[in-house]
């Protein structure tokens, strides 16, 4: 096979395996053999996304790979891989429970790869078309499966997300349209005016009052999906209500695609000089959700809620970074987004557990975690070490080049993203106290849980915060080179 | 392009405006399922007039799209539902007619004011279709807003759409790929909305929004 031959059916594998998956998900009864099966899936597309380092195809009018997305495909896929593996085990639990029951369990793996294939297609899209598709799709998987355990809340949270992730996708769309509109007279008609790479190139020459009002659109329709403040109010519920394995999945990979959409605006806005500076906008947006989030943490009784407010607030701090702009904003952006992916799945993957051996998600019902399930307190302690932003773990770096960069160029910001950061981190360590410590509260059975995934990230953003080999340095400031 | 071409189109997409507004006062749910099957079939009708000047043969396909889906297919479906839910006699508002009404003038006259100032250099057809959607956009959304009833909040997003598919076939040349998936995103939508209503009424009875109010937030 020659080098090309492989390029391209890596990109194939991102997107064929997990729709083929889907489909074989969709009809086979076995919950065991379909958990499995899912696990495989995972791992195969990890592979493929892999394979993308070592060479890619060549952009064509539907799909491109380039080091910016080939950078998020690769944190999309691994995350995916490790969740579906703490997805099998928490499954399995549920089942016991009668929580699910297997038809829904084969409708749950199924969704989970067609999640995965929408995306990674949001991910791989040339076309800014195919890409508000895929994200429509990622949308309407996502609210089937908060809805899944079809309680009151279940279906309240969904029915929420819905309605609101709708308006937001709507809003996402016109902005679209007038990307195209304004791409029209310089590009001409058809498919090249929505296709990104063209749309890049000849940006200049758009009508900047235009793009200004697209960007708007797309801030609002985009932003909503990221999760950010003032737009933030269906993630708590649909984090809260749905299976534990998609809040990690929503927290760590769908907000970050949602972001990689704007992104890919922001780019084409900074390719017109006469456009207006999207870096402010999202600067605004980004510190709102930063302190509003921070101050939500502190009222939490839901353990799942809490760390929803703790994804605000991170997603918060990543479009801050990428609204300042510049390398080395724009680097710790990057880090920054990585890290929190990989901790907070992890945290999810201890929560989820959790509260499967507690039987509630109410903070105060659980206590003393180390001293019932040791290797669960203490894994779930150290990932609120983390996100919490402490030394010597990979988000106190990413903070750090966050705030360091910022009080070199606008001082006052600076101050008011310390602020944030550090209200949130005392709102985290005030229940982190109550959860881990202290008198045992609740049942105390042995957890039957898969350790593994979460040490393993845990185990990257504690390497990441020591050590980052210079070649990942040097593939990140390549990345945050191109977002300008 | 001819005047009585633009004229036509113009006659249109004003009257889809129109009828966002007819909506947003209907206190039935009957009479509003129909009068967004009218909104539909406007849209039907506005597209392929696109179709037919726009010399886009592939537009005649959104708008068989809309008249059998929009117009037909979805008001049936939600008629039969709201009878065997034994909701069709009343509707709830949020928000009384008279503020609602004043609210959606202000949207329209922003959506104009917004999109003819920032469209100068568009051709002119475009620009104004680009208006109207934009205003079909907002008063669709208001009308989610003022409604507490879920079937009338659905409408309310459908006639969003409307506006959408409106601005979508009015930028000249648009790729098929997005009318296609405009439409065919609806239906999931609607599938969706139809599990959902089904679920809602087998757990609480009612599909008044404001029952699943009382589940949100924190567990105390």
């Amino acid at each position: 096979m020659t080098f090309d031959a492989v390029a391209s059916n890596g990109l194939a594998g991102v997107l064929a395996i997990p729709a083929v998956a889907a489909a074989l998900l969709a009809v086979l009864p076995d919950y065991r053999a379909t958990a499995r099966l899912n696990v495989l899936a995972a791992t195969l597309t990890l592979i493929c996304a892999l394979s993308l380092f070592f060479g890619r195809p060549p952009p064509n009018s539907y799909l491109l790979v380039d080091d910016l997305n080939g950078t998020f495909i690769a944190l999309t896929t691994f995350v995916g891989f490790t969740t579906s593996i703490f997805s099998a085990s928490y499954i399995a639990h549920e089942l016991e429970t009668g929580r699910l029951t297997p038809p829904f369990v084969r409708f749950y793996h199924a969704m989970y790869q067609v999640l995965m294939f929408a995306m990674n297609l949001a991910l791989v899209a040339n076309n800014i078309g195919l890409m508000w598709v895929a994200i429509e799709l990622a949308t309407l998987t996502t609210v089937l499966m908060v809805g899944i355990y079809r309680t009151h809340e279940a279906l309240e949270a969904a029915w929420k997300y819905f309605i609101l992730g709708s308006v937001g996708i709507a809003l996402a769309l016109f902005g679209t349209i007038l990307v195209y509109m304004a791409a029209r007279p310089v590009i001409g008609e058809g498919l090249d005016a929505m296709e990104w790479t063209v749309l890049v190139s000849r940006a200049g020459a758009f009508d900047p009052a235009l793009l200004d009002l697209a960007f708007v659109f797309l801030l609002l329709g985009y932003g909503t999906k990221v999760g950010l403040a003032p737009l933030h109010a269906w993630l708590p519920d649909a984090h809260a209500e749905g299976p534990t394995p998609i809040s990690a999945v929503l927290s760590g990979l769908l907000l970050n695609v949602a972001l990689y959409a704007l992104l890919r605006f922001k780019i084409l806005l900074a390719a017109n000089a006469a456009a207006l500076a999207p870096g402010p906008l999202m600067v605004t947006l980004g510190l709102l959700s930063l302190v509003f989030a921070a101050f939500m943490l502190y009222r939490r009784r839901d353990i799942k809620r809490l760390f929803a407010y703790s994804s605000i607030e991170h997603m918060g701090i990543i479009a801050f970074a990428f609204g300042m702009g510049g390398p080395i904003a724009n680097f710790a952006g990057l880090l920054h987004m990585t890290m929190h992916s990989l901790t907070k799945s992890a945290i999810f993957f201890a929560v989820g557990h959790v509260a499967q051996v507690k039987g509630t998600q109410r903070i105060a019902d659980m206590g003393g975690l180390t001293a019932t399930h040791p290797v669960l307190g203490w894994g779930l302690i150290l990932g609120i070490i983390a996100i919490a932003g402490l030394p010597p773990l990979g988000i106190f770096m990413s903070e750090f080049l966050v705030v360091t960069s910022t009080f070199a160029r606008a001082p006052l910001l600076a101050i008011i993203l310390v602020f944030g950061i550090l209200v949130a981190l005392a709102g985290l360590f005030l229940r982190l106290n109550g959860i881990a410590f202290g008198e045992p509260r609740g049942p105390s059975a042995k957890a039957q849980a898969s350790y593994v995934p979460m040490f393993a990230h845990l185990a990257i953003v504690l390497v990441a915060g020591i050590y980052i080999p210079p070649a990942l340095v040097a593939w990140f400031q390549n990345v945050a080179r191109l977002l300008g | 392009m001819s005047g009585i071409d633009f004229d036509i189109a113009h006659l249109l997409a004003g009257s889809l405006v129109l009828i966002s507004f007819l909506e947003l006062y209907q206190d039935r749910l009957y009479s509003l399922l129909n009068i967004y099957a009218l909104h539909a079939l406007v849209l039907a009708a506005s597209v392929a007039w696109q179709a037919l000047i726009q010399d886009a043969p592939h537009l005649y396909v959104t708008a068989g799209i809309a008249l059998v889906f929009k117009a037909i297919v979805i008001p049936v479906a939600l008629h039969r539902i709201i009878v065997r839910l034994g909701i069709h006699r009343e509707i709830e508002k949020a928000v009384g007619v008279g503020p609602a009404m004043l609210a959606g003038i202000g949207l329209v006259a922003l959506s104009m004011v917004v999109m003819l100032r920032v469209t100068q250099d568009a051709d002119p057809l475009a620009r104004e279709d680009l208006a109207f959607a934009l205003s079909v956009v907002l008063l669709g959304l208001l009308m989610m807003v003022t409604r507490r009833n879920a079937v009338s909040q659905v409408v309310g997003f459908m006639s969003l759409e409307n506006g959408l598919v409106l601005a979508a076939t009015g930028a000249k040349g648009m790729p098929l790929v997005v009318e296609i998936s405009v439409a065919f995103s609806i239906l999931i939508a609607f599938i969706v909305i139809g599990i959902f209503l089904f679920r809602i009424r087998e757990r609480f009875d009612t599909v008044d929004v404001r029952e699943l109010d009382r589940f949100r937030g924190e567990r105390r």
